[in-house]
Formats: C-alpha cells, sequence, structure tokens
C-alpha cells in the first residue's frame, strides 16, 4: 500500500487507531467538541436513561432470568464506552460481531482456488 | 441540492415517494435485484421482477425527471435454494443490455452460508463474463463483520474483478475501513432499525473522507425513510461541512461509479 497521504501525527487521538496508516483523506469534523457536545448533551443523556430503564426493567421482571452470555455482551459494550479509546463505535460493532476466520472457505466446503 | 440515491427499492414505494424525492432534490436512482419479503416460487417470477425493473419502475421515475437505474441478481436470501438460483442466474444475460441496468447487484450473504457463497460466486462469473458492475449487499448485525470478511475474501481471489468496478454496501464503523483500503467502493445505507444513521453516516466521512463513498436509503418495503439521503446532507450541513464536500459524497461519487458501466447515460440537470 503507498504511504499514508494525510498520516495522523502521534499525538493525534486517532493514531493508535487502525485509521491512523489509512491512505484515505479525512475530512475531519468543522464542530468543536463543545459544539458536539451542546448539540448532543440531552440526546445522549436520554440515551443513557433509556439504558438504565432497560436494565431496571429487566432486574425487576419475572423468572427465567435474562440470557446470561447477551447482558455479558452489553456490560463489556458499557465497558467500551466508559473507556477513553478513539474508536468506542468500532469496538462496540467488534463486541456484537462473529469472529471471523481465515479459514471459512475449508470450513465451509468452498474452494476460492482457480478463479479467474 | 441534486443528489443520486444509489440503493433504493422502488418496487416497494409508492408514486407519491417519487413525487416527494423529486421535489427533495433526487435527480437518479439505482434499484438493486431484491427479497420480496418471501421467497418466491419460480424463475419466471424474477422474469416479471426483471421487466418491472427494467420497464416499468423506469417510467414510473421519468414522469417525475427521475433517472431509474437497476441491477439484476437473485438476492442472498433466496440463495440457500441453488437450482433455483442458478436458474435465475442464466436468465440474468437476457436482461444486461437494457438501457437502465448497471450490472450485477446486490448479490452477497445474508447468513454467510455455504449455499450463498456459491451463488455469490456463480454472480461474479457473470459479472466478469460479461464485464458487468458489481453492487453487494453485506449482512446485518452480527452476521456483518464475518460476512463482509467472506465477501472480500471472495472478490480479492478473483483476479477478473477489479475492486474499482465495485461497491460493496451497507458498510458500518467496523467494515469500512477495510473496504476502501482494499480499494473498492463503499456504501452506506441509512436506516432506522439496523445498519447506520445519517450522523453515524457523517462521522465515517470525517473519518474516512469523501473518496469512493455513498450514501443511500434502502428504501424497502420494511422500516425505512426513502428520504434519508436529504437528511444525511441536513446532518452534514448543521455540522458546517462545505456543498463541495456533500455534492461529492452525494451527487459525483454515484456518478464516478456508475459511468463505468458502458450502458450509463445522464444529463444533468442545467
Amino acid at each position: 500500500m503507498s504511504p499514508p497521504a494525510n498520516s495522523l501525527p502521534a499525538n493525534s487521538p486517532l493514531a493508535n487507531s487502525p485509521l491512523a496508516n489509512s491512505p484515505l483523506a479525512t475530512v475531519g469534523s468543522p464542530m468543536t467538541a463543545q459544539q458536539v457536545l451542546d448539540r448532543e448533551f440531552l440526546e445522549v443523556r436520554a440515551r443513557v436513561l433509556k439504558i438504565a430503564a432497560t436494565l431496571d426493567r429487566i432486574d425487576r421482571s419475572a423468572a427465567p432470568a435474562a440470557d446470561a452470555g447477551r447482558m455479558e455482551q452489553i456490560r463489556q459494550g458499557l465497558q467500551i464506552l466508559l473507556s477513553d479509546a478513539p474508536d468506542r463505535a468500532r469496538q462496540v460493532q467488534m463486541l456484537f460481531s462473529l469472529p471471523y476466520r481465515s479459514d471459512w472457505p475449508q470450513q465451509l466446503g468452498v474452494p476460492l482456488e482457480n478463479r479467474g | 441540492m441534486d443528489y443520486f440515491d444509489p440503493h433504493i427499492h422502488m418496487v416497494s414505494r409508492t408514486t407519491d415517494d417519487y413525487a416527494t424525492l423529486a421535489r427533495m432534490g433526487c435527480v437518479g436512482m439505482s434499484e438493486p435485484a431484491f427479497w420480496a419479503g418471501f421467497d418466491r416460487g419460480s424463475a419466471a417470477s424474477f422474469r416479471d421482477y426483471f421487466r418491472q425493473l427494467t420497464e416499468f419502475e423506469r417510467s414510473r421515475a421519468a414522469n417525475y425527471g427521475i433517472a431509474h437505474y437497476t441491477w439484476l441478481c437473485i438476492n442472498a436470501k433466496e440463495a440457500e435454494n441453488v437450482e433455483l438460483s442458478r436458474e435465475v442466474i442464466a436468465m440474468i444475460p437476457e436482461f444486461l443490455e437494457r438501457p437502465n441496468v448497471l450490472g450485477i447487484g446486490e448479490i452477497g450473504l445474508n447468513k454467510n452460508t455455504k449455499n450463498e457463497s456459491i451463488v455469490f460466486l456463480e454472480h461474479l462469473d457473470v459479472a466478469a463474463k460479461y464485464d458487468e458492475l458489481v453492487l453487494i449487499h453485506t449482512p446485518h448485525l452480527h452476521d456483518k463483520y464475518l460476512g463482509t470478511r467472506m465477501i472480500l475474501d471472495m472478490l480479492v481471489k478473483d483476479a477478473r474483478l477489479k475492486p474499482q468496478r465495485v461497491l460493496v454496501d451497507h458498510v458500518e464503523e467496523h467494515t469500512i475501513g477495510e473496504v476502501l483500503d482494499r480499494g473498492f467502493w463503499a456504501g452506506m445505507t441509512l436506516y432506522p432499525v439496523s445498519k447506520c444513521t445519517p450522523a453515524r453516516a457523517a462521522d465515517m466521512v470525517e473519518q474516512f473522507g469523501t473518496e469512493r463513498l455513498c450514501v443511500n436509503s434502502a428504501g424497502d418495503w420494511g422500516p425505512s425513510q426513502p428520504t434519508a439521503v436529504p437528511n444525511f446532507i441536513f446532518e452534514m450541513r448543521r455540522r458546517g461541512h462545505s456543498e463541495a464536500t456533500i455534492r461529492k459524497i452525494v451527487y459525483e461519487n454515484p456518478l464516478t461509479f456508475f459511468r463505468q458501466c458502458r450502458r450509463f447515460q445522464f444529463a444533468p440537470r442545467l
């Protein structure tokens, strides 16, 4: 791959993310952090409240208990939100994704060689 | 602002939707062949569907000054039936030279199965044989990452296909980087339930730039908004992005991708 057209500076919050070596020219946000917060605060507050109310509802609901695996996924997702990582959306997506294995063609019996 | 919706299922929409989209600046759209919400029972059903896509929808859109283009395939949700899929794939070439056909699509995976993979590869054979553009559906929710990686594996192993002639749709935060880094086009589908919101799409533009990136509405028979692309334009404007940046994503990029199709003709508004 050719050298990045816009390598991120070492002190960029994205410097350690998969975006750091992308050859793509980013656009960046025209808004300041305070402007983003001002615009989004009420919506984020409402969403946090919705999650809290949902967890409360699960706790006070009758048996059988909620599926432990999915509840653990939700807890891990909330931990990602509390981190300082620059790519929390990508990390949450990965948390809720099936894993990839490069030997899937052999596992499924789908020949990929000798095409074209 | 004039815009294209490169992925919208207008057979599921009313004529009033065409009028609304025209008023909001839609000058062109492309409609991939899709699942009808139920599995069709015969190749004859697909023949009628392909006629609808290449004849009726084209004229319905033209009544509102919208150029309608389409893509042909049997969708991944029906690909478990390999026998039916092969009958439909064999029928595709007789429709390929119709003037509003852009290529093969939306092909891809749904539950990432062996049969879906086989049918996907056989669609790629048609695209390679007839030198057609390809539009790709990637799975949703927990299947998306695995399915997208499987699709990319199948694409890069096929030397007949040029990445710049393939658009991988429904990308999200965890799949967009790899699609663009490998030289493919990427589409962000704006959807109220799964897929992506206008705000998250704008976030990805800010992080990944505007090259080889499009947005679309899907606008199908399920919960969806055919006006999602104007919603994205509005979100970008609210953030202070330039008209040139927005126009590149919603107008110039789809045109650049579509112009690789030898049949594609479009007259911009004067």
